[in-house]
């Protein structure tokens, strides 16, 4: 196996960043605790790089590279350009709650790195072997990082369960994968479309194998009926993990699923396969969500649900089938973890040490103790919910748009009827906000940092609202000239 | 004409920035700021819409004032705004209406005083919104923006069940508009992907379509209206909200229902509006005539007037599907009249409110007695409502009357019946507060209206006689638009007829 310097180019930033993270896995080894913002800094400054050299590079067309395995292309680009965004945002929003809580240590800095690596890789897999290590690299980095307070029952139960159940839906990949290589005997990617396409797969085997990844992208997703860890997992993480979880992944997890079904198994005759099951997750995943949402008083489980009913959403895109579809799934995954990593950032400016502020009761009232963050949480709340003008609306937009445009305006109407429900408890949150008097005074007291770029997050909300052509075009573009 | 100022934009964009002005200075400490800076935005508001008046021409069949400008490229929607007769008078009402509000709040609201204020502001450019709109995606945009300030009102200054009122009120427009929305993604790639509202005026559609789209239209704008019986949100959220939020209600909020109908029910489905005017018919005369009954037996005065306010609203929607001249320019006329007569009468409660906390009938009684302007105030506006000939009750009224009486004789002898209970409810509530003995020892208390309360229901005096002795400009300005959507709506739109 010979490497040409093509290859390093495409994988450049996946390389810069896992020199960094070696660096500063030794580098902290010497700073004392009082010097941890070299670490913090070094974090976000390796993010940023990374963010740079992804700029630099981008090319508008595919190409790849390690024999193979990886594939650069502008999909890959915009996605990891959010990724390292969101990452970077998780990490100024979560520094006061990890120093509070003694998570400020050098190994939440190179987990969140690692598993900001195996977001990469998946990003940017072409072979099912290398989309499968970067899947691995992110659960194990997360599986750590909610265990990373030892002493804690609740995070570590929730390891527990996030890692059985992660388990269980790896080895389901992995047996979907298995089966898809014995029917086509192909591990590359667009080789196997090419033997699909060729008409030399094996269907039924090939069917039995979508079965299983289908399941597998369940879990990794959180769609119903795989989703029985995500409320378990948001709510015994720490809210910093929490973060993490809600936000980044699930841009790879777009990546993985376009990978995987859209070019390795987007032939027509299994589209229809594989929409057949993702109408039955997507529809499964908005009234599971959404409805068991309202019976939640934990503000952390209730955006778990709220998660797992978005991914129903985000699944309709998708199995619209068209690159209108995917174009529109990955602007509603671009905007849901814009407001995700909004609303846990608004836990973590409340929370305190001792004080989690994961209950909704914790909101009560924040009209009359800040005025600013009440209205960038309602911001946010109505953005989640899908009301004009903010940016949410125009997610749940083209994602409607795209399933009508492929036929299923009984989706669409489903699928609007679940917002409704949606809307119930969101607008709660915002009721208790503005409508009931605080029982928790206390000043809120967070880091410039943090403060600043929540106020940003809560305006992006409505600003790309306003304009939110760019973003759109953005996607579609990335879309089309890879896939 | 215009000058070349984007005439509609400063419309609706001076009240949403003078709203954020006024939320910008913060805190109860400014109040005093918060409100001269809001009335002064509300002047202003109003006064940026005196152009489209002075410079709309009555005869013109094309929107006037046309800003067109690309907004999101990706789905063809646009920023594309202009107005015929009917958004005008709209416009113009919304923001004379604004200017009452902030008046009628001056002294009332004393806590988050400048949220409550740039709310209004906000509330009165999106509504301008709405009404310029001529892209689909922009109006629905505007549509459902309105809910978020409205929500607030209710529920952060209403009265004590104001959570449940705030909610349910939300929930409901919710579930109508998103009905549409799934209509107009449909519209929009049924016209070759725009969603210009234009476009889809001329678009052919099978008749099984235009029932289904007809139906989630109806949806959102009966809720609006609100038509029996998707009605039962506007008691609730009346009664919670404070004065301002009801009179904005009444007087803007449902115009939306019924400007919805003639913008997007009529014209875009044309062959479903006909085959199914009998149900609007029936649901409408349900309005007049049950709505009526049931606001006959209320114990809460701003009940009453919600009750009377769907009954009325009851009128727009039977106007408007008798597809007559006379009876859509009435029902134009009639959500005119309502909007001052309603927002009257709410701002009549408010003050009695005011000063005695009650809403209940039985905890007044004489008023007369101590408040002798205020009462010739509140006898004008009750009559208005009663629908007596010389103010603006009667004209839009009568002519729907008029227009039923040439479609069916039973029809318009049910209409008719409201000449009867709404005299009925209103006077007699109206003898029951303000006539008879001092029933009660704090009525005997009670201070007659200052300068601030005569002045707005002295401007809304003015507007509702002044519509109801010359209502000949309102036709002039209904004209023609009237008369091209009966045109266009005569046409069948099935492909291959």
């Amino acid at each position: 196996m010979t490497l040409a310097p093509a290859d390093y180019l495409a994988a450049w930033p996946e390389i810069l960043l896992l020199t960094m993270v070696c660096v500063i896995l030794i580098a902290d080894l010497f700073l004392r605790d009082d010097q941890r913002s070299t670490t913090f800094g070094l974090t976000v400054a390796t993010l940023i790089a990374c963010a740079a050299v992804v700029v630099v590079s981008a090319r508008p067309e595919v190409s790849h590279a390690l024999n193979g395995m990886f594939v650069d292309d502008p999909l890959a680009d915009t996605l990891k350009i959010m990724v390292f965004i969101a990452v970077a945002a998780m990490l100024i929003y979560s520094r006061g709650y990890v120093a509070a809580r003694g998570m400020y240590r050098g190994e939440f800095f190179t987990l969140v790195l690692f598993a900001t690596l195996g977001m990469m890789v998946m990003i940017s897999a072409n072979h099912l072997l290398s989309l499968y290590l970067g899947l691995e690299l992110l659960s194990l980095s997360l599986y750590a990082l909610v265990a990373l307070q030892r002493d804690s029952k609740d995070n570590t139960e929730a390891a527990m369960k996030y890692f059985v159940l992660g388990a269980l839906a790896s080895g389901m990949l992995l047996y979907g994968m298995s089966m898809i290589y014995g029917a086509t005997g192909q591990l590359e990617i667009p080789r196997i479309a090419q033997v699909i396409a060729d008409g030399k797969a094996n269907g039924t085997i090939l069917v039995f194998g979508l079965v299983f990844l289908v399941a597998g992208i369940g879990f990794k997703l959180g769609a119903v009926p795989f989703h029985m860890w995500v409320p378990d997992v948001y709510q015994g993480a720490p809210t910093a993990v929490a973060l993490l979880i809600s936000s980044a992944p699930k841009l790879a997890a777009f990546a993985f699923v376009m990978r995987l079904l859209v070019e390795a198994l987007g032939a027509a005759s299994l589209l229809t396969e594989w929409r057949q099951m993702l109408i039955l997750l997507a529809v499964a995943s908005m009234a599971v969500g959404n409805i068991t949402a309202i019976a939640q008083t934990n503000l952390k489980r209730m955006l778990a649900y709220s998660t797992i009913s978005h991914m129903g959403f985000l699944l309709l895109g998708v199995l619209a089938g068209d690159q209108n579809g995917y174009g529109a799934a990955m602007f509603y995954v671009a905007v849901y973890t814009l407001t995700s990593l909004g609303a846990f950032g608004m836990i973590m400016l409340l929370a305190r040490e001792g004080f989690e502020a994961d209950r909704l009761e914790d909101f009560k009232g924040l009209n009359r103790r800040s005025p600013w963050y009440a209205f960038v949480m309602l911001l946010l709340m109505f953005s989640m919910a899908g009301v004009p003008p903010t940016v949410g609306f125009y997610a749940k937009l083209s994602v409607l748009q795209a399933v009508v445009n492929a036929g299923q305006i009984w989706l669409a109407v489903v699928a609007v009827i679940f917002s409704l429900v949606g809307a119930f408890y969101y607008l709660r949150v915002v009721r208790l906000m503005y409508f009931d008097d605080p029982v928790d005074t206390t000043p809120i007291r967070a880091d410039a940092g943090a403060r600043v770029l929540l106020s940003i997050n809560g305006l992006a909300a409505l600003v790309i609202g306003i304009v939110p052509g760019w973003l759109m075009t953005l996607c579609q573009r990335a879309i089309q000239t890879s896939l | 004409m215009n000058g070349g100022l984007p005439l509609l934009t400063l419309a609706i964009w001076t009240p949403i920035l003078a709203g954020l002005v006024v939320l910008a200075t913060g805190s109860d400490r400014n109040a005093a700021t918060a409100r001269w800076l809001a009335l002064a935005g509300a002047i202003l508001g109003f006064v940026v819409t005196l152009p489209l008046a002075s410079g709309f021409d009555v005869t013109a069949r094309a929107m006037q004032f046309v800003e067109l400008k690309d907004w999101i490229e990706r789905y063809h929607i646009r920023y594309h705004l202009g107005i015929d007769g009917i958004s005008l008078l709209l416009i113009l009402l919304n923001s004379f209406t604004t200017i009452l509000v902030v008046i009628a709040g001056w002294k009332v609201i004393d806590s988050r005083v400048a949220q409550y204020l740039a709310a209004f502001l906000v509330m009165s450019g999106l509504m301008n919104g709405v009404f310029a709109a001529m892209d689909a995606m922009l109006f629905y945009v505007f549509f459902e923006a309105t809910l978020i300030p409205m929500f607030l009102v209710i529920g952060v200054w209403g009265g004590p069940n104001r959570v449940y009122a705030a909610v349910k009120f939300f929930l409901y427009t919710l579930l109508g508009s998103l009905l549409m929305l799934v209509a107009l993604i449909y519209l929009y790639h049924a016209a070759g992907g725009s969603f210009s509202i234009a476009a889809f005026h001329e678009l052919p559609l099978a008749m099984t379509a235009q029932v289904l789209i007809f139906l989630a239209f109806l949806v959102a704008f009966a809720v609006k209206v609100p038509m029996w019986p998707v009605h039962t949100w506007l008691p609730d959220a009346h009664v919670e909200a404070p004065t301002g939020g009801s009179v904005v209600l009444a007087a803007i909020a449902l115009k939306l229902g019924g400007y919805g109908f003639i913008r997007f029910s009529l014209p875009i489905v044309p062959d479903a509006s006909h085959a199914l005017s009998g149900l609007m018919i029936g649901l409408s005369l349900i309005a007049v005539v049950y709505i009526g009954l049931v606001a006959l037996v209320q114990t809460d005065m701003k009940k009453l007037i919600a009750y009377s306010s769907i009954s009325h609203m009851g009128f727009v929607t039977l106007g408007l599907f008798l597809f007559d001249r006379l009876g859509v320019e009435g029902a134009v006329i009639q959500m005119i009249s309502h909007g001052f007569v309603s927002g009257a009468l709410f701002l009549c409660v408010g003050v009695l409110y005011d000063r005695l906390h009650s809403r209940q009938i039985a905890d007044y009684g004489g008023v007369v007695n101590r408040m002798p302007v205020f009462a010739a105030f509140f006898m004008l506006f009750a009559m208005a409502n009663a629908g007596l000939p010389g103010t603006s009750g009667f004209v839009g009224e009568f002519m729907v009357i008029m227009a039923a009486v040439k479609a069916n004789f039973w029809i318009a002898f049910a209409a008719a019946t409201t000449l009867i209970f709404g005299a009925a409810y209103t006077l007699w509530m109206y003898k029951r507060v303000v006539f008879g003995a001092v029933a009660n020892p704090h009525v005997g208390e009670l201070q007659d209206i200052e300068a601030r309360e005569w002045l707005f229901l002295a401007l809304l005096a003015i507007a509702v006689l002044a519509m109801g002795l010359y209502p000949a400009p309102f036709n002039a300005v209904l004209e023609t638009p009237v008369g091209d959507l009966l045109a266009h709506v005569a046409k069948t739109k099935i492909p291959g007829n």
